[in-house]
Parts: structure tokens; C-alpha cells; sequence
């Protein structure tokens, strides 16, 4: 299970700040505040504004152009099922059913309990061996019904 | 059996298709299972040769070369020991040597000659197996040599577009400025295709050789790798590889004692498809939004930060130190027609042997997916195959006698693409194929183009009516119109080419839309 830091104004200049150097540096200056806080809290626009020298709108507008960054923290664990073409050919239709079904929320959801944030992700690369499932960042291939069964109950306990 | 004192060396994938499906905790089981008979054993970690259904591919070093055994699953461990798989001693999952596999025995590798053989993250390693040759060259013939072997390699862009890659490198060469850079698009964002992420994670010295040859062609001394967070693991390879050439003076200042600085970084995308477009690439590059850009001014004139600068595919840049190697006449003997040389194609979806299969151009399609695939994993008849990824078109059974070939796809309103073929049996539902092709092209655009951004949207309503029956002649003509108002009218391929799959769905599954097939109506 990842573990994020509480928000800290300080903590937060520190992780842009070991980025500065680099040339084109926002979006591993945003990479790293997710990493470290789980999401992109609105609290780090103005700062990255005031680093690089850019208006807040043009902060905020790479910030939401991404699907990969955050607002808000996500549940206890994420769990991503590919949804595109070769797991879609596979039977990954069926299987983000199920999915939604057990876990009782959408794709792109967090349960009630707040233990999982079920998502779409479109493709991990591993579409010969498909369909395909990240939870927490490690991958599993060859999903069927018992290994996201499986994966369901590893994120829910 | 009795015991070995003598270390046996088993090479395991670290390929992220073998991770996914159990070769860390295969590693673990050999390791325990090793100890247990007090067996020393030497485990490397490779990249994968590619025979994905085989995954977790285990290899053993014997008297009579590297003996394979797949798919080894955690449970079988202790019983190929029992049976003296170190020895290559027989079993059930003993496929033998890999290299005589069918699959590979047909197969031409130039750029994957490597992969699945070599430790990805030794210097010693590819250096052995042919590495560096092509640098070695190239810092002999000079910039001008380069290009010109690159020249008549024929060699095309291996991103999709297919354009010269020496006409690209001759304008950056060509271009006076500061700086230039060499930018390496790794968003291989479709579906179907892993090529990019297999020869990262595999044979990611090859990137950095394709880059540095680049570098010295064009006098650009800095190269970013823009690649997926999707792609963790490859990441974690180019990153190693980068780290390990540096040690060795093959990146940096006076790269391999020569007068050349060449230095490169690993740069991670955040979940947008359309970073894949070169132009929204260099945008995200500097740390923009995505956005596509209008051409001219071309990237080889005002590209990253505004500075000349040369875009090419993963697997461009890695066909060049053989190009430069073995030269480029060698190298243009491969293919038909204007595609010369191999290419890496993935065979993907709903297949039974799917995998990496690098060819020369010219094997049809249906050599690939019925002999070489073996048909559908599922058993059921095959339906269609998407060639190109999200933005390629459906193609047919009928249309299975199609050369893999630039100049031939085009003809036939298909694209090859990145190389990625997806499959899909009998039960595949066309409509709803074609609906996802406009959708994901709505939640993808970078809103630049009006026909892309709206018209996507427009385009899930308009098969949504088509579906619920309502007015569906008007409806089916609106589509088609869309289609192409979406094609002339979008400045890169997202909305330009997501046409291809709707229409060639329309096309060729007219019954699936309600639409009178026109065979019929010419019957009547």
C-alpha cells in the first residue's frame, strides 16, 4: 500500500525545488509533489507559478490537461484495468463489469469505504498476455474472473 | 537426481509482460528450490525473446545452449528440478531451444537481435553481442557519412508516419542554432503495440547507441527518452542503462574518447494519448499541456525550446547502429517496395501465439495472425484484426492477403501504424468498436482542432441514434460526413485518423450499423 505524506507548504518546496535545475522542469516538479502527497493539492499551483515564473491559469492548466494527476487523494489502494482494444478483445469488457459490480462504484470511482479507486487505463503495454490489471503499480496479466477476484480482495483488506 | 557443485546458470525475463505474469515469484521459487537441494545456481535477468504466450520463458545454460521452458508458473518449479531441467532434461513445458522455435526461426532480427539474449542492464554484455559497432562506425565516417548511410538504408519512420528518417536528420544537420536535440518519442500509447517498451527493458543500450549516432549526425549534444508513467519498468531499464554508459564514457563529455559530448535523460509522460503526436510530445517536453502545434515551422527547424531539433520513434533510432554497423545497403536489401528493412510487429488481442515478430516488410497479414498467431486464443473463427493501434482501421478477413507495407495499407485506407495488430473473434461487436474509437478520441483531444474535439463527441451521439434505430439512413450520411470533416480538418493524426476505424467498421460490417449492405441493394 502506498503511503503519502500530509500536506507541508515546506516539504512541498523541497520536492520542486530538487527539479530546478532541470531543463522543461514542470512536469517532473508535479510527478514528484504526487508522489509525495498521493495528489496535486490546488495549494502547490501558486507556488510552481511563483518558481517558474508563469501565471497560476498556465500552472493550472498542465495540471488538468493530465489524466494521470490527481485532485484529490485517491482511495487506499487504485486499482487500473486496462480498457483498451486488446484486453477489450479479450473479455476486459466483462471483467470491468465484474469489477464494478463486487467493488459496488464505477470505473473511475473510489469505494464508500474509501479502500479502492477502481480505473480505467488505456493500455500497459502487456497486450499479448491480455487482459491486463495494475494494482498499486504491479501489473498482472492473463486477468480472468478468479485473479481479479484475487486483486479485489487484496485491495479490500 | 544427484547434485550439481558446478553453477548453473537460468536466465528469467524482467520484461514487464513476464513480471505480469509471475516471473519474480518464479525467480523466488527457483531461488528456494536451489537452496533447498544445496544447488548453486546464477539467475540473469533478461528481456523477453518475444514469445509472449510463453511468458514466464525460464532458459537454462547447458552443453547444448540455452534450453527454454514455458509457461513455468510458480507450482511448476519444483517439479522441472525433479526432472533435471538444469541439465535440459525433459518436461512437459520444455520447448526447447528458443532460438529453433518456430516462431523465432521465422523471424528476421535486426533490432531485436538482442532482446531475451543479453543482461539489459551490462555494458560488457551488449558490447559483446555486436554492441557499439554502429557508434564505432559512425565516428569514423563523420556526420555527413552518417546521414548518407541512413540515406540508403531507406530507412522510414517507424512511429507510424513512415517519413524518411535521413531527410529529417539532413535538416537538422542543416540547421544553425546553439543547440539542437535529439528527442526520442516513446509514448507508444496504442493498443496492441509493445515493441518500444520490449527493446527498453531489454536492450536499452541499442536506444542509446540510436541516439548518440543521432546526436553526432546532427551535432546535437542533448537527447530526452519522453516515455509513459504507464511504463514503470522500462523506465527503470533506460534509467540503469543511461547511468551504466556514463561509467563507461559512452555518454557525456568526448563520448568513446572522441571529440563528441552526447547526454541523455529519461522524461515521463502523465496519461495523455496524445503526447504521442510529436508536436504535443515537445510541448509536454517543456512542461506544457499537450497541445499539438501547427506545422511549419517544422520540429528539425524550431522544435524543443524552439531549437532544431530531430523526433524519432523508438524503433527508428534502434535500426540505426545497425544500419551504420552493417550498412545501409544491407539493411535496405530487407522489405518490398519504399518500405525497406524490418519491422518489429506486435501481434496482440485476441490471439493464441501473440508476440513480437520482427520481419522484413512484405509478409501478409494473414500469414501473421492465422500461421504465425495461430488464430484466436478463444478458439472461435477470427472476425477482423485492428492494424495501427486506437487510430488504425478494422481489416477483414478478405483483406488478410494485405502486404504489411506502407504504400499498400494506404491504398486500402489502412495504416500500419506502430505495427500493432489486434485481434478479434467472431463475437466482436463492430458498432460498439467504432462508437470506442470516437470516444476515446473525445476524452484524448487536446481540443486544438474543432472537428476532433467536438466532433468526436458528436460522432458517440450520432452512432448512439444510429443504434437506437432513430432516423438511421439521415443518421448513418451525418456520420460518414463527420468522418470526413474530422479527416481534412484536424491538424494531426488523433482526429484525423480516428475516421479510419469507424469507417472502415461502416464499411465492412454495414449490417452490424442497419445499414443495407450495397451488394445487396445492387441485387434488388
Amino acid at each position: 500500500m502506498p503511503h503519502y505524506e500530509p500536506w507541508s507548504e515546506e516539504r512541498a518546496e523541497a520536492v520542486i525545488g530538487e527539479f530546478a535545475h532541470l531543463e522543461g522542469p514542470l512536469m517532473p516538479m508535479l510527478h514528484a509533489v504526487q508522489e509525495t502527497f498521493g495528489y496535486v493539492p490546488d495549494a502547490v499551483v501558486p507556488m510552481l507559478a511563483e518558481r517558474l515564473n508563469v501565471s497560476r491559469a498556465e500552472v493550472h492548466g498542465v495540471v488538468t490537461f493530465y489524466h494521470d494527476f490527481r485532485h484529490e487523494p485517491a482511495g487506499q489502494h487504485v486499482l487500473k484495468l486496462c480498457r483498451a482494444e486488446a484486453c477489450q478483445a479479450a473479455g476486459g469488457d466483462a471483467l470491468a463489469a465484474h469489477a464494478e459490480h463486487k467493488l459496488g462504484c464505477k470505473l473511475g470511482e473510489t469505494t464508500a469505504d474509501g479502500r479502492v479507486t477502481v480505473e480505467p487505463i488505456y493500455c500497459l503495454g502487456l497486450c499479448a498476455t491480455a487482459p491486463s490489471a495494475m494494482l498499486d503499480g504491479r501489473i498482472v496479466a492473463r486477468l480472468n474472473e478468479r485473479r481479479l477476484d484475487a486483486l479485489i480482495s487484496e485491495a479490500q483488506s | 537426481m544427484s547434485t550439481n557443485s558446478v553453477t548453473v546458470r537460468i536466465y528469467v525475463p524482467k520484461d514487464a509482460c513476464a513480471i505480469a505474469c509471475g516471473a519474480d515469484e518464479v525467480v523466488e521459487a527457483i531461488q528456494a528450490a536451489a537452496l533447498a537441494r544445496k544447488q548453486p545456481v546464477e539467475i540473469i535477468r533478461t528481456g523477453s525473446r518475444g514469445m509472449l504466450w510463453l511468458e514466464p520463458l525460464v532458459e537454462v545454460a547447458t552443453p547444448e545452449g540455452r534450453i527454454a521452458y514455458g509457461p513455468v508458473e510458480e507450482g511448476d518449479v519444483a517439479g522441472l528440478f525433479d526432472t533435471g531441467f538444469l541439465a535440459g532434461g525433459a518436461h512437459a513445458l520444455r520447448i526447447g531451444r528458443p532460438e529453433e522455435h518456430p516462431f523465432m526461426a521465422k523471424q528476421t532480427r535486426l533490432t531485436f537481435a538482442r532482446c531475451g539474449i543479453v543482461d539489459p542492464t551490462s555494458y560488457t554484455d551488449y558490447v559483446a553481442h555486436g554492441g557499439y559497432k554502429g557508434l564505432e562506425r559512425a565516428l569514423a565516417l563523420g556526420p555527413v557519412g552518417i546521414i548518407e548511410e541512413v540515406k540508403k538504408s531507406g530507412l522510414r519512420g517507424r512511429g507510424g508516419a513512415g517519413f524518411p528518417t535521413a531527410i529529417k536528420w539532413k535538416t537538422v544537420a542543416d540547421a544553425r542554432d546553439d543547440r539542437k536535440y535529439i528527442v526520442c518519442n516513446a509514448d507508444e500509447g496504442d493498443s496492441g503495440t509493445f515493441a518500444d517498451r520490449m527493446i527498453m527493458e531489454g536492450d536499452p543500450f541499442e536506444l542509446i547507441e540510436g541516439m548518440t549516432i543521432a546526436g553526432i549526425a546532427v551535432g546535437a549534444t542533448k537527447g530526452y527518452v519522453y516515455t509513459r508513467s504507464e511504463y514503470p519498468h522500462a523506465i527503470a531499464a533506460m534509467e540503469k542503462a543511461i547511468e551504466v554508459a556514463r561509467q563507461h564514457g559512452m555518454l557525456g563529455i568526448n563520448i568513446a574518447g572522441s571529440t563528441h559530448s552526447f547526454d541523455m535523460e529519461v522524461r515521463m509522460g502523465a496519461g495523455a494519448y496524445v503526447c504521442g503526436e510529436e508536436t504535443a510530445l515537445l510541448d509536454s517536453l517543456e512542461g506544457g499541456r499537450g497541445t499539438v502545434r501547427a506545422k511549419p515551422p517544422l520540429p528539425a527547424h524550431k522544435g524543443l525550446f524552439q531549437k532544431p531539433t530531430v523526433i524519432n520513434n523508438v524503433l527508428s533510432l534502434t535500426a540505426v547502429p545497425h544500419i551504420l554497423a552493417d550498412g545501409g545497403e544491407f539493411y535496405a536489401n530487407f522489405g518490398m517496395g519504399r518500405s525497406r528493412g524490418t519491422m518489429p510487429i506486435q501481434i496482440a488481442g485476441n490471439v493464441k501465439h501473440g508476440g513480437l515478430f520482427e520481419t522484413a516488410f512484405g509478409i501478409t497479414l494473414g500469414e501473421l495472425i492465422n500461421d504465425i498467431g495461430g488464430g484466436t486464443a478463444s478458439g472461435r473463427p477470427v472476425k477482423a484484426a485492428q492494424v495501427g493501434g486506437p487510430l488504425g482501421a478494422y481489416v477483414p478477413t478478405w483483406q488478410f492477403d494485405l502486404p504489411f507495407d506502407y504504400e499498400a495499407f494506404a491504398a486500402k485506407d489502412a495504416l500500419i501504424g506502430h505495427g500493432g495488430i489486434v485481434v478479434f473473434d467472431e463475437s466482436a461487436d463492430m458498432v460498439k468498436m467504432a462508437r470506442f474509437a470516437m470516444e476515446f478520441c473525445s476524452v484524448e483531444s487536446c481540443g486544438k482542432c474543432t472537428p476532433c474535439r467536438i466532433g468526436s463527441t458528436r460522432g458517440v451521439e450520432v452512432i448512439d441514434r444510429i443504434v437506437a434505430g432513430e432516423r438511421r439512413e439521415k443518421n448513418l450520411e451525418v456520420l460518414k460526413d463527420l468522418c470526413q470533416t474530422m479527416k481534412l480538418g484536424s491538424l494531426c493524426a488523433l482526429g484525423g485518423f480516428t475516421p479510419y476505424p469507424v469507417l472502415s467498421a461502416l464499411t465492412h460490417f454495414p449490417e452490424e450499423f442497419g445499414d443495407t449492405p450495397r451488394r445487396l441493394e445492387a441485387a434488388e
